[in-house]
């Protein structure tokens, strides 16, 4: 008896230990981590991150800055949400930045990084990022780190396909995600979406020397859903493709209805052509609804500009300028190589990835090589533009970034890795998990014809166990690899901020002796400024109040105010008088129903005040400024709307002013 | 008559030219500043910096006041300084002075100016450390930071600390200018009054 039950108690001891040596994957990550890897990212302290990588922040609606290769924040850059840390969205100088056709808006979901581009290499002037939700781009200036200008894209629904760049920053695009009836005959039946729904794709012009955007024109093509986009370079640099889902063109279970059909397109769009149309009066203006806000670095303040009318063009009016190019199942990623010539599509439901030729499209172009057409739009024979396939490379293909050595790395979600592979060859070099279900992924420079190369950072959707449990919501995970070997080799895994989509990283260098440290206060032209101590004043214009103010270590100029009424409505017109980088100034008064401010040298800002209680109110300093910080602060009494208290301000007699009459005696 | 050789006759062609290049050179010093305070703190790791000219200042000097305002010191401003109107025409006279000597070429002459050169460099340093001391032990009794005992006088020469700061006082282009050449001088004196009695 007592040898059976060692046998089964033996084997049941087996089964267990099988089972668990059987299980798949799980905690085997450090096979691929490089032996050397905590060196190769140690920024040691007091030194700088080899590269700027500038990351959208997704349904955070901003940006961040991280330094590679440590993978440490820098910085969220506000862009489409209010951000109450800094004031932006709060104080009345930036509100207008948020302003859209449909009005204030405080929130967006931002997507795409575009980094500004001289012959196809970055140039370090600009990042461009996408709102989705309310179609919007926004440019961001690489010297001051700050949101300058917002346009709204009108007749687009999800601007998605966007904010991607032409080789020299002509253009940004913005190609609509959901096709949408246009906006002046909106009222349709959603079931009538063949008829009356239009793929909009718009394209923003840039201004070489200020970087103002304006919507030069929106080509009207057929009802489909734009995804992604990139611009070609050199001999493809007149030309732009996006890729395209749903060509099905359903409006219900998207799913499923906008997966049945075994190819959908790349849209190949000749832009020079388009604009030799626009030069020709092919286009048409049409209305449309949109606002363009633009902040002045010199006023401090932005402007919203609300526009009806935008310009069209008809592709049945445009011969030659629209393309189709077959690719397998519902691709994403549609990206261009270094030399201009390989246009990477990734169906991500594809068995494949397809590599289109530039060269070859030219050439079936010129021999119409046609399989039929699309709403008008001629259909390229897939087999006639293709340099061919990678086999097998994954599952799930998203994303392709370039290394600048002749190899594409690709992303895949749901086999969730990193495949290098090589172009011309379309043979498989090397591939690496990522922790989990990576989206996009970034190469320094990767989109653009001159690759820094050197790593690859995944952006990756799921994050489970990858750092210390928080709760049900978790950040999201990034993973940086050393690609500079033939083996990519995972050498960091942080945390990031928001949800990240795509980033593009920028060599330091080429940033950071721009930077901007102050505002120089004599440049300063806000209306409200009050540029020294004895400009500070307080001004009644009815039931407005308007206080000009001023900080400097450690004090506001006036910090007594007193004849406020209720039923007044109050605006602090805070200038920082300090000329010295990183002494910024905070402002917050108690029970205001606003965020705070934070106002950089030399700069100013308005905050908006309706007080709610009689009383006298403490405002103080938020920003550690100083050794006096704790001291910064004042008081302003509210009084009965029937009181008679007079308007009355000041500020107590400064020591320096004292030892000034005493060193002078001398 | 004995010692006549040592402070009469004529200085040589070289020592003339040198004094006449080198008198014309202190005009240069209305075009440079003279003298600057380097300031460095834990918050201040890139420093900073004051120059002093013969007409203005430059550099930081706001931000150095802001710093100040927490000792209570009075504020640096160039019209708290009569001497800006007056320094560069002291200059003038000075390289005048030397044009005069270089033409006369006589080694009473350049002995003469030596000693106007280095008196003037003292009363100059002396104005200069006077201010220092002013504007150091002139404190607002009001001032938020007070430590007992403790004055803010900037060195005359060299380096000094001063709370959470280190300060360098130290000659910039002008006053290298004024140095080499009085160095020179004091070079020239040598050679003419030792080396060349018998002439």
């Amino acid at each position: 008896m007592k040898t059976k039950y060692y046998i089964i108690s033996l084997a049941l001891g087996a089964l267990a230990v099988s089972q668990t040596a059987c299980k798949p994957g799980g905690g085997n990550a450090g096979s691929e981590l490089a032996g050397d890897a905590a060196q190769k990212v140690y920024v040691a302290p007091g030194t700088h991150d080899e590269f700027y990588n500038i990351v959208s922040g997704g349904f955070n609606g901003q940006v961040s800055v991280v330094g590679l290769p440590s993978g440490r924040t820098l910085k969220n850059i506000p862009v489409f949400s209010q951000h109450p840390e800094n004031g932006w969205g709060y104080s009345e100088e930036t509100k207008p930045m948020l302003n859209t056709s449909h009005g204030f808006i405080p929130w967006d979901d931002s997507h795409h990084i575009a980094l500004s581009t001289t012959k196809s290499e970055h140039d370090g002037r600009w990042a461009f990022v996408n709102g989705n939700n309310t179609p919007r781009i926004a440019r961001i200036s690489l010297s001051s780190f700050k949101t300058e200008e917002i346009i709204e894209i009108p007749n687009s629904g999800g601007n998605h396909s966007s904010p991607f760049i032409t080789a020299n920053t002509e253009y940004a695009v913005a190609g609509t995600r959901f096709s949408v009836p246009p906006d002046n005959n909106a009222d349709v039946p959603i079931n009538s979406f063949k008829e009356n729904f239009k793929g909009y794709i718009s394209f923003i012009s840039i201004d070489k020397e200020t970087g103002r955007m304006a919507i030069k024109f929106q080509l009207k093509t057929p009802g489909v859903s734009y995804d992604l986009a990139r611009a070609g370079k050199g001999k493809s640099a007149d030309w732009f493709f996006f890729s395209t889902y749903n060509t099905e063109q359903a409006s219900t279970l998207m799913e499923v209805n906008a997966s049945q059909k075994d190819k959908d397109f790349i849209l190949a769009v000749n832009w020079k052509k388009a604009e030799q149309y626009l030069a020709q009066g092919k286009g048409k203006k049409e209305p449309g609804t949109y606002a363009h806000n633009v902040w002045d670095e010199d006023t401090h303040m932005a402007t919203s500009t609300i526009i009806n009318e935008v310009m069209t063009l008809d592709p049945k009016d445009c011969p030659d300028m629209l393309y189709f190019i077959p690719c397998p199942k519902s691709p994403h990623g549609c990206d261009v190589d270094p030399t201009g010539n390989f246009i990477v599509g990734s169906g991500k439901l594809a068995a494949v990835i397809p590599v289109f030729s530039f060269d070859k499209m030219q050439k079936a172009i010129g021999a119409k090589k046609y399989d039929g057409e699309f709403d008008g739009i001629p259909i390229l024979k897939y087999e006639e533009v293709l340099h061919g396939e990678v086999q097998k490379p994954g599952l799930g293909p998203l994303h392709t970034e370039f290394d600048g050595k002749g190899n594409a790395i690709t992303s895949f979600f749901v086999s969730s890795e990193l495949v290098r592979w090589n172009i011309e060859k379309l043979e498989i070099i090397d591939r690496v998990p990522t922790y989990y279900s990576v989206g996009h992924l970034s190469i320094p420079g990767g989109p653009t014809a001159k690759p820094h190369g050197k790593y690859v950072v995944a952006y990756n959707k799921i994050t489970k166990d990858r750092y210390l449990p928080t709760g049900p919501e978790l950040a999201q995970s990034a993973q940086l690899y050393d690609i500079s070997g033939e083996k990519m080799k995972l050498l960091l895994d942080f945390p990031t901020t928001g949800e990240p989509h795509y980033a593009e990283s920028i060599p330091a260098s080429m940033i950071k002796d721009n930077i901007r440290k102050i505002y120089e206060l004599e440049k300063n032209k806000h209306p409200y400024a009050a540029k020294s101590e004895k400009e500070t004043r307080v001004e009644r214009k009815g039931k407005e109040v308007h206080i000009y103010m001023t900080t400097i270590r450690s004090h506001f100029a006036p910090d007594n105010i007193e004849g406020i009424k209720m039923g007044d409505v109050v605006y602090f017109h805070v200038t920082n008088l300090e000329q010295d980088w990183d002494v910024p100034h905070g402002f917050a008064v108690r029970g205001a129903q606003n965020a705070e401010l934070l106002i950089m040298p030399g700069e100013t800002q308005t905050y908006k005040w309706i007080p709610s209680k009689v009383g006298v109110t403490p405002f103080y300093c938020t920003d550690f400024c100083s050794a006096l910080h704790q001291e910064m602060q004042g008081y302003i009494r509210v009084s009965p709307a029937n009181s008679n208290v007079p308007l009355k301000w000041g500020l107590g007699n400064t020591p320096e002013a004292a030892a000034e009459k005493a060193v002078a005696g001398k | 008559m004995k010692n006549s050789n040592t402070l009469s006759g004529k200085i040589s062609r070289t020592s003339q030219w040198i004094l006449l290049l080198g008198a014309l050179s202190l005009l240069l010093t209305n075009f440079v500043p003279v003298w600057r305070i380097d300031l460095w703190a834990p918050q201040y790791p890139e420093g900073l910096t004051m120059k002093i000219w013969l007409s203005k200042l430059s550099g930081q000097v706001e931000i150095i006041n802001g710093l100040n305002h927490y000792i209570g010191m009075a504020h640096i401003k160039e019209e708290m300084f009569p001497e800006f109107k007056i320094l560069p025409y002291c200059v003038a006279f000075l390289s005048f002075a030397g044009v005069i000597a270089a033409l006369a070429r006589s080694k009473k002459g350049l002995l003469a100016y030596f000693i106007l050169l280095v008196a003037s460099a003292v009363v100059a340093l002396y104005d200069f450390w006077k201010w220092g001391y002013e504007y150091g032990h002139n404190l607002s009794d009001d001032a938020p930071i007070k430590v007992p005992g403790m004055a803010y006088q900037p060195p005359l020469l060299g380096y000094k600390e001063l709370l959470n700061f280190g300060a360098y006082s130290i000659p910039d282009i002008g006053g290298w200018i004024f140095a080499a050449f009085g160095l020179t001088l004091i070079s020239v004196l040598v050679y003419e009054l030792k080396f060349r009695k018998k002439i």
